[in-house]
């Protein structure tokens, strides 16, 4: 029997990581393990977000933990990975909170940030003392984010928004909310600062899922903001894209840790149940199971490696992206899923944490791009046919 | 104060350690490597006392180039500088304290703290035999560390209860398991840890005499566990453990 099945790492691809990279792989899971995993239950079940680790993850670096300078930590994109994959076996919320933070909202600044915005937000946000949001879905307009509704128009020397943004992570604990928004030109981002008069969030409850995350609405009613907050490089629906796809290139790596997790609990689970006159990993259909999840995973993680190399040479597609987030995202569901069924009536208690994974990974095929939408993405890329309309 | 802390690299303690067939040492195709944890809690008091006052935390080790890695890790929780010291023999407690004590008189350290075992071979042999070459004052087992001027006492954990010692540096202090926890190796720690210096020094260059006086004849796994047996009251197991086991 093999030890690499531990760490699951059936081919060996701790090898291809430089040591750089499997410290920063170790020193997060081992975040994990101490820090997250005994507490992950409590907060899923009350809905509460675990606020008191930004402090704690911001120490270790971990947000805007591959930009360079303004206090980030300037780490390659295979260390970010691992990062994203390690927050993401302890649960998706966590790694949703330091996607958002880092990808989403300190990258919109990062990458479309004048340099006062970049040397105001981006520090602190690093060191965890302002938490970011990124306002792009809409009530009515999420897979169609071009459809959206918010206005801005100028007013003397600022802008004044309206609008609603829905399903907003870290929404009404965010310092800082970067609001997508049309102006006459076209799609921008602005910067909107908690506090802002016109400007209150609402949280959503009732969620089956990410119940260890803030979801929130983020409601505009004449928010007037100064000049200042423009983010001025960002024109075009390029502008939030180009931060979906950090965010869904992290995405790619987390699913492999939600799904590791799984698989780690289902395979110990078999190997010591047993029914009729054996455990059940010793019968053939728990045995295909398992062997499915074990393809799945290493698939997986070879594609993130590969994703990773790519964009650190500066190859990466958003379609490469696509491919990753769509894949691994959709088969970590289906094995949390297997994962459920093989714990029997176990399978449905926060005992084990297959179920949360399962409602977890719901979200995560939805968001950033749904399944279907990555399709349509990637049908475009092989076809030259636009399926969207 | 300058402080020296001797490191080992060992296999992940969540490893499952397998015997090679032929008993000559264990299989290491798929092992993960860290650094010993008696080892990662000497780094951290030595960070510790650093941080406190100054001064500066120099991390040793003694075997392959691989080894750098374990180092690196120990740069990045917060060590200024690394020596590797080359070797590909497996050597034993004793020329390991001989190489140590050797590099503590070229360095001079006030203090060496380094864990008071290493988890893969439990020998608890090289902080006492370095104090004794040095001829310097040793606590072993430490699980509390108070440091006045050149003055420190020390609670050590020993049969029965603690015991606190006082001395003067330059001292030879082991690492308990409660001495602290560990902190993580940050992002930015990792990312400092690749400009700090990491001297190699070929173990064989430095005049000391390396010849094992040990010899480990074989490995074998420990037996497997069997199976225990249920008894029908207490007063049947007070019975067994007296007539059988013969332990009360």
């Amino acid at each position: 029997m093999l030890d690499l099945l531990r760490d699951l790492d059936f081919f060996h691809l701790d090898e291809l990581l430089t040591d750089e990279e499997r410290m920063a792989r170790d020193t997060a899971k081992r975040f994990v393990d101490r820090e997250i995993i005994p507490q992950i239950e409590h907060h899923f079940a009350n809905e509460t977000f675990p606020m008191h680790l930004v402090p704690q993850m911001a120490e270790l670096g971990m947000f805007g933990a591959n930009l360079k300078g303004y206090g980030c930590a300037g780490m390659n994109n295979v260390a970010y990975g691992l990062i994203m994959q390690e927050l993401e076996a302890g649960d998706s919320g966590l790694r949703s909170f330091a996607s958002v933070q880092s990808a989403l909202s300190m990258y919109a600044i990062y990458a479309n940030g004048s340099e006062e915005q970049k040397q105001r937000y981006l520090p602190e946000m690093a060191k965890g003392k302002l938490i970011g949001c990124f306002g792009l879905t809409e009530p009515d307009h999420g897979s169609d984010p071009g459809g959206m509704e918010t206005r801005a128009r100028r007013d003397g020397d600022g802008w004044i928004l309206n609008g609603t943004k829905r399903w907003i992570t870290n929404g009404s604990i965010a310092d800082v909310a970067i609001v997508w928004a049309k102006v006459e030109e076209g799609i921008t981002g602005f910067l909107v600062e908690k506090g802002t008069p016109g400007f209150s969030t609402r949280d959503i409850h009732g969620k089956f899922s990410m119940r260890a995350s803030i979801t929130s609405e983020l409601i505009l009613e004449d928010v007037r903001i100064p000049r200042t907050a423009h983010l001025e490089k960002a024109r075009g629906l390029k502008g939030p894209l180009g931060c979906l796809t950090q965010a869904r290139y992290g995405i790619a790596w987390g699913a492999i840790g939600a799904a590791r997790s799984c698989f780690h609990c289902a395979l110990d689970y078999t190997k010591s149940r047993k029914q009729f006159s054996r455990p059940l990993a010793g019968y053939q259909l728990v045995q295909a199971k398992l062997v499915r999840m074990l393809t799945e995973i290493t698939k997986a993680q070879m594609v993130c490696l590969r994703l990773a190399h790519l964009k650190d040479q500066g190859k990466m597609r958003p379609e490469h992206v696509s491919f990753a987030k769509r894949n691994n995202v959709n088969e970590a569901l289906k094995i949390a899923r297997d994962a459920r069924d093989m714990l029997g009536a176990n399978g449905i208690v926060n005992e084990y944490p297959v179920i949360r994974h399962m409602l977890n990974l719901e979200t995560v095929n939805t968001y950033e791009g749904t399944f279907d939408v990555h399709t349509l993405i990637l049908g475009r890329d092989i076809t030259g046919e636009n399926a969207f309309e | 104060m300058k402080i020296l802390v001797p490191i080992k690299r060992v296999p992940d303690p969540a490893t499952t350690i397998r015997v090679l067939p032929d008993g000559t040492g264990i299989a290491t195709d798929n092992v993960k490597w860290v650094i010993n944890p008696f080892c990662e809690i000497a780094i951290e008091e030595a960070l510790r006392i650093k941080e406190k006052q100054t001064g500066e935390v120099i991390l040793v080790t003694v075997g392959q180039s691989t080894w750098q890695e374990q180092l690196r890790t120990g740069l990045a929780m917060g060590a200024d500088r690394a020596i590797l010291v080359k070797t590909d023999a497996a050597l034993d407690s004793l020329a390991i304290a001989k190489i140590l004590a050797k590099i503590a008189g070229d360095e001079k350290p006030d203090l060496i703290i380094l864990g008071k075992q290493a988890i893969d071979d439990d020998a608890n042999q090289v902080g006492q035999m370095v104090a004794e070459m040095l001829g310097w004052p040793q606590a072993t087992f430490a699980s509390k560390i108070e440091i006045a001027a050149d003055k420190i006492s020390v609670m050590r954990e020993v049969d029965g209860g603690l015991e606190t010692i006082a001395f003067k540096i330059p001292a030879v202090i082991t690492a308990d398991l409660r001495l602290n926890e560990p902190r993580y190796a940050s992002l930015p720690g990792i990312m400092k840890a690749r400009k700090k210096e990491l001297k190699e020094i070929a173990a064989d260059s430095l005049g000391v005499d390396l010849a094992p006086k040990l010899k480990v004849k074989t490995l074998a796994a420990p037996p497997k566990r069997q199976g225990g047996r249920k008894v029908a009251s207490a007063q049947e197991m007070v019975s067994l453990l007296h007539t059988e086991a013969k332990v009360i």
